[in-house]
């Protein structure tokens, strides 16, 4: 907010003086999709607000009444949605970086010229394209199941070849639940951060390129001061639309582990309250906490982290 | 990487094209045993990501019995089976239903997205507005909310007006769920406009309308078939909302397919062919618009 | 940030008004049900009596309803014969929506308690349709049941019948199919081993054989018991070897058990049963992958419900023949075996509950029954429910594990399967509505122990403190 009270209208001179029947006409092209966000995220939200004041289990529908702030106390006691939030935090971070690095690692491959690099690039980008839900029954069934998976297949394979019988056989899914429900998604957004990153690549001004070239400039030293610098706020945005999307994951969750085994992420929990044990006020405090966590995250994140939000952007 | 030549034309030379088509950066000078190498690597790579997908699309083409055997049978002969199942074969319950209700709910969703986002989109970008970053700020910030914390008022509104398992209900959770990014992508396009141009329509005596028409549109085509993908692509891959809010008429795919893992018997090959299926309107929009795609993205970082 | 939170100042003042509206809406939809079931009742009355013809021309020819329905084999294969029959005799078009267990469950009990009214017909349990009665959200099926001889309620098994009914002693659903839970094994590797199991066997000397048959075959596990998460899912199953091991989640004055030694021993037990010797992936091993997993020869031991004998026996399956039936394990107790049913409710918000009868008539039929028989063959018939199933010579034929599956019925009883009076209904649950989230949240802990995280006491105390809340409120009532 701070920032908001330096800003200038821009100079632009004719605008200047006009009339506040010019400044409503200004606005007018904003305003339908305004007060459509505002009244369709704003009113849930109030609803919810009012809700979480309420001992409300659907199943239990005499028991209804008023209980002012005592379903906060229940979610900040809660030690299943203190795991879930750091759950949450750890299935984010890990998704986001180690994709980001791969994407970016992966960018920088293709970025050269070779023999079939338009199939290479479709073939990389598929795991983007398969519906969420999709890739992780996929997952779950066809290459983490114990028995049959592709996975525990291919090591039975490996080792056949070798003439041995008892190929070790794993189950992630048992044994490192995070783990796995990190790899799917990791598979599933690298694709993504690729993308954004090889169009940062080919964006870089290559005069400049050129010119540290000619001036000597060795192959490290120009991707690590020009091309990475460049590449910032390509990762910037890669890191946070998928952070967007990474933090209320549900489907990967949902069916890869149905938030067993310390997987539970908020979004998981929150729909475990409301949809399986039917606390209407509990899940309702549980998704006004989680709402207002996320708007000072985002806002100190959007403002402090993020270079697009930070520098001027008027013309 | 066709395309992006005809976005950045109008636009001052000043502005860093997105994804303009520039020359790798070391490729002619060491085609040897590294360049080779890197060739290698980049192919092992695809190979492994694109790995499980055609591992899925080969078991939609197996039996049910060779699609759950260790170590896995590559080479089993392939049948359509899978599909037969998918399509109710079987079962008698059809796909189609959800099918077409997922498309209209995310074309349908997509069109009116694009209505409201492009007026939005002009206003915050070239007809700047005081505080026009604490906009678009909410707007961003609202898509930072878990959807999941508006499930049960949805729902419990949805059950007060009549739109639980409503196709058009889904329609409009989906325009919020995707708006804020849609805005925030054309208006990116927008900033690319030269304020001139709009002036000298306004000069001229041109109405909003046609100054949008005339002016704008060719040169934010590319910014709106960018934002109609992703809009399109995470309303089609939408799971929770449409969990809670649909039944039976207002199904959509990725519901259905959670419904399809059976306890009679196996079912891979069956799942793999729904998934495949599922996930082919994606596949097509996202493999021959993904340039556009990148560009509708990174502009808005870089703008 | 000025400018939107003074716009949003403005639109706050009708947002609020319109929520409060909505939580007030809902609130009493959801109270009045009560008030709502009388009238559904009036029109049931007028049309199903008096005039079928006048309920065929008026509504059936074009009628459709829309039925929700565990994916179960048995409602799967109903699918597949609704419409050349039912469809084709009564001209109700039935929308059918199958969800996994879990997930049915959640789309159901949100359904029924908001009486949304998108679904006519779901498959209930013996669990849901007391308390869901008493809410008001079924409609009663007296006056139907009256009217149609033909479906002969008598038929239906008196345990069965009577968990149908809610406190005002009407009846409120009908059974699909009925079950307990049993033993079943492999004949063929047992007999191969040179072992035998015992027609009522104790637990330990699963736990032995299992020990014993464990890798009898490359990729062959001793037994199978659900892992899973979910009250229906794990504790249907544990909750049994709790009784038996003299265990309760409840004492009769509603005093938590959890922490118990019985309740802990036996758990203990389960989970040191599963690590050892039980499937891969136990923690993420319900109904369906124990299912797969027997039929395709991963384990030799699965105990769980009597009717997955139709799945098992049935011509496709590359098991058939080779199974053993045996009672399930025990310990302190005479029996172990549950006590359960998929039953069809009306909800009382339905606009179709005439047709929906017709639907629930023809599907818990005997004639039903005779139809998959014929297409399917008499190990696919879901029966459970009625006597004269049982006493059939042709389905005593065609399916081998009738009489075990007879005997694990008819043998549950609050004196054979407990070894302490009980505050609540149920045998592998405790009949309150509080249980389904009670259980569902401690079978995670106990699933992550059995892959290895945290332990059985830390888990239990957990689950003791959930319990002993849930226990406080029904101790004042």
């Amino acid at each position: 907010m701070s920032r908001t009270g330096v800003e200038q209208v821009p100079p632009v001179s004719q605008h200047a003086r006009t009339g506040r029947r010019q400044a409503w006409l200004r606005r007018a092209p904003l305003l339908p999709a305004l007060i459509f966000m505002i009244a369709l995220t704003q009113v849930p939200f109030l609803a919810s607000l009012v809700i979480s004041t309420y001992h409300w289990n659907s199943l239990l529908p005499d028991e209804t009444k008023f209980v002012g702030f005592d379903n906060y106390v229940t979610v900040f006691t809660d030690t299943d949605l203190r795991s879930a939030v750091i759950t949450t935090f750890l299935l984010t971070a890990t998704v986001v970086i180690v994709s980001v690095f791969f994407g970016g690692t992966i960018a920088l491959l293709v970025n050269r010229k070779f023999f079939g690099r338009g199939l290479a690039r479709t073939m990389l980008i598929t795991p983007f394209l398969i519906v969420p839900v999709a890739a992780a029954l996929v997952w779950k069934h066809a290459i983490l199941n114990p028995s049959y998976g592709l996975l525990n297949g291919t090591l039975t394979w490996i080792w056949s070849l070798f003439g041995q019988q008892n190929a070790p056989q794993l189950d992630p899914l048992s044994t490192h639940p995070l783990m796995s429900v990190e790899a799917s998604l990791i598979w599933q957004w690298t694709p993504f951060m690729m993308l954004i990153i090889l169009a940062g690549l080919q964006s870089q001004p290559m005069d400049i390129v050129e010119a540290a070239r000619v001036d000597g400039a060795g192959e490290f030293n120009i991707f690590r001061f020009i091309t990475l610098p460049h590449l910032r706020r390509y990762v910037e945005l890669g890191a946070l639309l998928g952070s967007i999307y990474i933090v209320q994951n549900f489907d990967a969750v949902f069916t890869l582990t149905s938030g067993a085994l310390g997987t539970a992420n908020l979004p998981y929990i929150v729909y475990q309250t409301f949809y399986v044990s039917n606390e209407y006020g509990l899940a309702s405090a549980a998704g006004v906490v989680v709402v207002a966590g996320t708007l000072v995250i985002a806002t100190f994140v959007l403002r402090t982290m993020f270079s697009m939000f930070r520098t001027e952007l008027v013309r | 990487m066709r395309s992006p030549a005809s976005v950045v034309e109008p636009a001052p030379a000043t502005t860093t094209p997105a994804a303009l088509p520039a020359p790798p950066v070391h490729t002619r000078r060491r085609r040897s045993g590294g360049h080779l190498l890197l060739t290698a690597v980049t192919w092992l790579l695809a190979l492994f990501f694109a790995g499980p997908v055609l591992w899925m699309l080969l078991t939609s083409f197996h039996s049910e019995a060779d699609a759950a055997t260790n170590p896995p049978s590559l080479l089993a002969p392939l049948t359509l089976s899978g599909y037969g199942e998918f399509f109710g074969a079987n079962s008698g319950i059809s796909p189609v239903r959800p099918l077409v209700n997922s498309l209209i709910a995310s074309v349908g969703s997509t069109v009116m997205v694009l209505v409201l986002a492009l007026p939005a989109a002009y206003a915050l970008s070239i007809k700047s507005i005081v505080k026009w970053r604490d906009v678009l700020f909410f707007f961003l910030s609202t898509k930072m909310m878990p959807i999941v914390a508006a499930l049960l008022p949805l729902y419990l509104l949805a059950n007060y007006i009549g739109g639980l398992d409503k196709i058009w209900f889904l329609l409009i959770v989906y325009m919020v769920m995707n708006l804020p990014i849609a805005v925030w992508m054309l208006r990116s396009f927008l900033a690319d406009v030269p304020v001139e141009m709009i002036e000298a329509a306004e000069i001229d005596g041109a109405s909003l309308m046609t100054t949008l028409r005339r002016v704008l549109l060719p040169v934010i085509l590319p910014g709106m078939a960018a934002t109609s993908l992703i809009c399109f692509i995470f309303s089609w891959n939408e799971l929770l909302v449409a969990r809670v809010l649909t039944g039976v008429s207002a199904q959509t795919a990725p519901v259905f397919l959670t419904g399809f893992v059976s306890s009679q018997g196996l079912f891979l090959a069956k799942v793999c062919a729904a998934s495949m299926v599922i996930s082919i309107p994606v596949l097509i929009a996202g493999l021959t618009a993904q340039d556009k795609f990148v560009q509708g993205l990174t502009l808005g970082a870089v703008k | 940030m000025r400018y939107h939170v003074s716009l949003s100042r403005r639109y706050a003042i009708g947002a609020i008004a319109l929520a409060v509206g909505l939580v007030v809406s809902a609130c009493s939809s959801s109270g009045s049900a009560g008030g709502g079931e009388s009238a559904t009742q009036g029109t049931g009355d007028s049309s199903s009596n008096s005039s079928a013809g006048e309920g065929a021309s008026s509504g059936t020819a074009d009628q459709s309803i829309n039925v929700i329905m565990v994916n179960n084999p048995a409602q799967e294969d109903l699918v597949k014969l609704t419409p050349d029959n039912f469809t084709k005799q009564t001209g109700i078009k039935v929308n059918f929506t199958l969800l996994p267990e879990n997930d049915v469950r959640a789309k159901i009990s949100q359904e029924f308690s908001s009486q949304a009214g998108q679904y006519d017909v779901a498959t209930l349990s013996n669990y849901e349709i007391p308390f869901y009665a008493n809410n008001g959200w079924l409609a009663p099926l007296d006056k139907y049941i009256a009217a149609d001889t033909a479906f002969d309620q008598a038929d239906i098994l008196p345990a069965m019948a009577e968990s149908m009914k809610g406190k005002d002693g009407k009846i409120y659903g009908e059974p699909f199919e009925g079950q307990s839970s049993f033993l079943m094994y492999r004949k063929d590797v047992f007999e191969a081993k040179g072992l035998t199991v015992p027609s009522n066997p104790t637990w330990d000397q699963v736990a032995e054989l299992a020990a014993k048959i464990d890798h009898a075959e490359p990729g062959m596990r001793g037994i199978c018991l659900r892992g899973q998460p979910g009250w229906g899912e794990m504790f249907a199953p544990l909750t049994t070897v709790i009784n038996t091991f003299g265990g309760t989640w409840f004492d009769k004055d509603w005093n938590a058990q959890v922490d118990s030694p019985a309740f802990q021993q036996a758990v203990e037990f389960y989970v040191k049963l599963i690590q050892e010797h039980g499937e891969d992936g136990a923690a993420q091993s319900g109904y369906t992958e124990c299912l797969n997993d027997f039929i395709q020869g991963k384990v030799a031991m699965w105990v769980d419900a009597t009717n997955s004998g139709g799945s098992i026996e049935a011509s496709n399956s590359p098991i058939h023949g080779k199974i053993g039936y045996a009672q399930s394990p025990v310990k302190l107790t005479k029996s172990s075996g549950w006590l359960w049913t998929w039953a069809w409710g009306i909800q009382a918000a339905s606009k179709h509950q005439d047709a929906a009868w017709k639907f629930v008539s023809w599907a818990s039929s005997k004639d039903y029954e005779l139809l998959v028989a014929k297409k399917l063959g008499w190990a696919k018939v879901p029966y459970g429910k009625r006597e004269s199933t049982f006493k059939n010579p042709d389905f005593q034929a065609g399916a081998p594990f009738y009489k075990a599956a007879l005997e694990a019925i008819e043998s549950v009883s609050p004196e054979n399967s407990f070894t302490q009076p009980r505050p609540a209904a149920g045998v592998q649950f405790v009949g309150i509505p509080e249980f389904a989230a009670l259980a569902t949240d401690l079978s995670r802990d106990i699933s992550a122990v059995i892959a290895g995280q945290g332990t059985v006491a830390a888990a239990l105390a957990k689950g003791q403190k959930a319990a002993e809340a849930v226990g406080a409120k029904y101790k004042n009532k």
